[in-house]
């Protein structure tokens, strides 16, 4: 027997259960970036002496990448919008864009990491850098997670769109969710850990 | 999973050693695997999760016995002790105190995040919601095949930490730093098991979540849902919720442990007289903080689905409406809501001031008010009733008073003045026991023996389930409550002496003896209920898809239900989860799915 409402919404809640498993799965994630950020908000209360944050790391090369993220969350809405006019060819662009964004953000975060290693900067230095390390190298993680789903949809994944074009825009946007929620954790990490 | 059994035929066919038959077993056997290890069908993987949470339920069980028998005759050589466990770790048949610790720790972890959790929400949650919803399967069944084998994979990856060099976990379920940040590599190997059973838990909640809010039947409208459905939700939004603080407080311990940093180590921390070489500024509360803000709500998720499945069973044997359906939804609500805000009870000795301890004194006392509607609630339901005494509704029924302790000893743990004395000692093990044990444990036997015969079209025996029932109920209370007295007598917890060296406590250590005794009682009676099971399952009373003539929706599926899709037609909803001995019928109960009175008779 078929699932129902995996592409048209339930007339009563409005939703579709794709939709409602991302919105719940963000609200963990929201709990675990929460939880850390706590971490960060206990220990730095705590601490006799923090390092000046914005000196220890690069303030420019975060700038980049906060740009390159926010542009590569306007580029998957661009993305999703052309599935819905059915532009499958605009949306294999505006998903390569997206695509390229998230993997510009891991190489300028590569080059962010690398010279602090080069520095002998490293996680057991202190605990700002350890609470640095932990939580980019989370959320980074979590930007390769959105590459593989963001790399499948734009590659083989778009075999669905002939087959089930509902669903498959329904995929788009869960995507895309996830997509601006790692935007939105950067935005928070950057302001926290580069200028406070 | 009545009738033939595919093994069967698999293995008749595979009988004379042909080529042929080699083949037709070889082509079989990929479907096998997809029919039972690999299904999404939610009522095999409910199975999966049932088999598998009841094993490790078996083994955590075997630890708690060494560590019963270990606090009674501590230093005392037992030869079958080395045989069992080996000799590095009881050389001539005498526990070393590392393998005592290893043994508290891993009793812990697995009693409630491999065994408990996942047989209350994995197995109950996923054979019991989608059938009483009134749906084909969950939203989600390929993410519900991957909670269950993250599940299995962090399960085995507990284990295998018995085997790497020096064992496994021994700081406490807690694993509280420091003490954990410099365990053995044990540690490692319970975090990365912790990462995994999160993940489970969270794909499972997601799973479930939608599930209830989507797939319910047509008619079956919010309040017209059996309360066993609203335990597992509100259960899932504290899964979903809590767990993340235990997988950030695991991030950081695993950093702890592996790249070096400081996150739990304060400045100038000695391990054995020495300085040790870290940055340091961390904070040991830190580590306390996000555990119990997981630790705490899952006290709840261990009650909550219990709760529920009492709750039917109660409706079913009393043959009336459960009392106060409404209030009781409501008060689950607030205790899940409230059960976010209690954490720091766990932390009133740690220094961390009088003003956050207040705060959380006030919490702790308001939420034992939901508490205390819900179980007056499922008592005042038998008030009137004519009850069956079945061995489910025997389990059940002592579930209340069970409950009832294990929630009134809970009260002075949570005042500061009182839980000071009484904090980390056997009282504490005796009351979250009470509601764990005889409380959460007897209402999922209770969900065994009531549901079976949904799963298998079998009864399971009457006259072992009430011997088990019996056996249990006396062990039980002979094993936890000897331990609230030695607590309020200052014996600590976790002691490898089982307390010896606290002179003041001389008169009630002997009880220790008593205890392990009853520890090897328990563990003889559980052998009523695993013959019952196994022998019913082909030689139980046949019965029809209703047998206790229940009013919900998995009663109206056929036994067993469907593979994938559960009901020969969808059901429709026309009333209420509970209507029995509705007056002017001629039949006590009226189901939810028959449409016109008169038809339920
Ligand atoms: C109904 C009201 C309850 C109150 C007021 C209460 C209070 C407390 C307090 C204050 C503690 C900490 C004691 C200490 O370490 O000094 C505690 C421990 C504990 N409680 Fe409860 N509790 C209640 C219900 C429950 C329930 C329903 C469960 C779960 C089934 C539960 C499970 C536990 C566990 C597992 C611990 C021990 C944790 C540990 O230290 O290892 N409690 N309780
Ligand atoms: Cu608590």
């Amino acid at each position: 027997m078929e699932i129902p409402y995996t592409s048209e919404p339930r007339p009563d809640t409005g939703l579709t259960n794709p939709k409602i498993g991302i919105w719940l799965f963000l609200a963990s994630e929201v709990m675990l970036f929460g939880s850390l950020f706590s971490a960060y908000a206990l220990l730095r209360m705590g601490a006799e002496t923090w390092p000046d944050q914005s000196a220890v790391l690069s303030v420019p090369l975060a700038t980049l990448n906060t740009v390159i993220l926010i542009v590569s969350s306007a580029t998957i809405v661009l993305a999703l919008a052309a599935v819905r006019a059915g532009r499958i060819d605009a949306y294999r662009r505006f998903m390569g864009l997206t695509i390229l964004g998230g993997a510009a953000f891991l190489v300028v975060k590569a080059f962010e990491y690398s010279d602090k290693f080069a520095q002998g900067l490293v996680p057991a230095t202190d605990n700002f850098l350890a609470l640095y390390f932990t939580l980019t190298g989370l959320h980074a993680l979590h930007v390769v997670g959105g590459l593989v789903v963001n790399l499948y949809l734009w590659g083989p994944g778009v075999r669905m769109w002939r087959t089930d074009p509902a669903r498959f825009t329904g995929r788009i946007e869960v995507a895309g969710l996830y997509w601006h929620f790692v935007d939105v954790v950067w935005i928070f990490l950057f302001p926290v850990l580069y200028l406070l | 999973m009545a009738g033939p059994s595919p093994w069967a035929t698999h293995l008749s066919h595979a009988g004379p050693c042909s080529l042929a038959a080699l083949r037709t077993a070889w082509l079989r056997y990929p479907n096998l695997l997809r029919r039972y290890l690999f299904s999404t069908d939610h009522k095999v993987i409910g199975l999966q999760y049932a088999f598998t949470s009841l094993f490790f339920l078996l083994v955590g069980f075997s630890l708690a016995v060494l560590i019963r028998w270990q606090q009674a005759y501590a230093g005392q050589p037992l030869p079958l002790l080395t045989l069992l466990v080996g000799e590095v770790n009881a050389p001539g048949g005498i526990m070393l105190p590392e393998f005592y610790n290893q043994l508290g720790a891993m009793h812990g972890t697995i009693m409630v995040f491999l065994g408990v959790v996942p047989l209350a929400v994995g197995a109950f949650g996923n054979y019991l919601v989608p059938l009483q919803i009134g749906a084909p399967d969950m939203a989600f069944p390929r993410l519900n095949l991957a909670s269950y084998w993250f599940y299995a994979a962090g399960g085995v990856v507990m284990l295998a930490s018995f085997f790497v060099p020096g064992g496994a976990a021994m700081s406490g379920w807690t694993s509280y730093p420091p003490l954990a940040d410099f365990a053995p590599q044990g540690q490692t190997w319970w975090l990365a098991g912790m990462l995994l059973l999160v993940l489970s838990s969270l794909l499972g909640a997601v799973n479930f979540i939608t599930t209830i809010v989507q797939l319910r039947a047509p008619g079956m409208t919010w309040f017209r849902l059996p309360f066993f459905v609203w335990t597992q939700l509100i259960t899932s939004f504290l899964l979903l919720l809590a767990f993340p603080a235990l997988q950030a407080a695991a991030i950081l311990q695993g950093m702890d442990r592996l790249a070096g940093t400081s996150f739990f180590l304060p400045s100038g921390l000695m391990v054995g007289g020495q300085a040790v070489d870290v940055a340091g500024g961390g904070s040991a509360l830190l580590w306390q903080h996000l555990f119990w803000f997981l630790a705490h709500p899952e006290v709840y998720v261990l009650v909550l689905p219990a709760m529920g499945i009492v709750a039917e069973i109660i409706a079913n044997n009393s043959r009336k409406p459960v009392f106060g359906y409404r209030l009781m939804v409501y008060s689950i609500f607030v205790l899940g809501f409230l059960s976010f805000t209690v954490w720091a009870h766990h932390m009133y000795l740690t220094g961390m001031g009088t003003t956050i301890s207040a705060i959380f004194q006030a919490t702790t006392m308001i939420i034992s008010i939901p508490s205390v509607i819900v179980l007056s609630a499922l008592v005042l339901s038998l008030h009137g009733g004519s009850i069956r005494f079945n061995t489910p509704m025997l389990f059940a029924l002592a579930f209340l008073p069970m409950f009832g302790i294990g929630g009134l000893t809970g009260l002075p743990l949570g005042l500061a003045a009182t839980d000071i004395p009484l904090h980390d000692t056997n009282y504490v093990v005796g009351h979250f026991h009470y509601l764990v044990a005889p409380g959460t444990i007897f209402a999922l036997f209770a969900g065994i023996y009531h549901w079976f015969p949904k799963i298998t079209g079998r009864m399971m025996n009457e006259t072992l389930g009430r011997l088990h029932f019996a056996g249990s109920l006396v062990t039980m209370n002979l094993i936890f409550f000897p331990m609230l007295m030695q607590g309020m007598a200052g014996v600590n917890r976790r002691l490898w002496d089982g307390g010896a060296i606290y002179q003041h406590a001389e008169p009630v250590l002997y009880l220790n003896v008593p205890m392990a005794h009853a520890a090897f009682g328990l563990a003889l009676v559980q052998v009523f209920f695993i013959v019952n099971l196994f022998m019913s399952l082909k030689g139980g009373r046949r019965v029809t898809a209703n047998p206790w003539e229940a009013t919900t929706l998995e009663w109206a599926a056929p036994t067993p239900p469907r593979a994938h899709g559960n009901f020969d037609e969808l059901p429709r909803v026309y009333r209420g989860p509970y209507e029995y001995s509705v007056p002017g019928m001629d039949v006590d109960f009226l189901p939810q799915h028959v449409p016109d009175a008169k038809a339920g008779a």
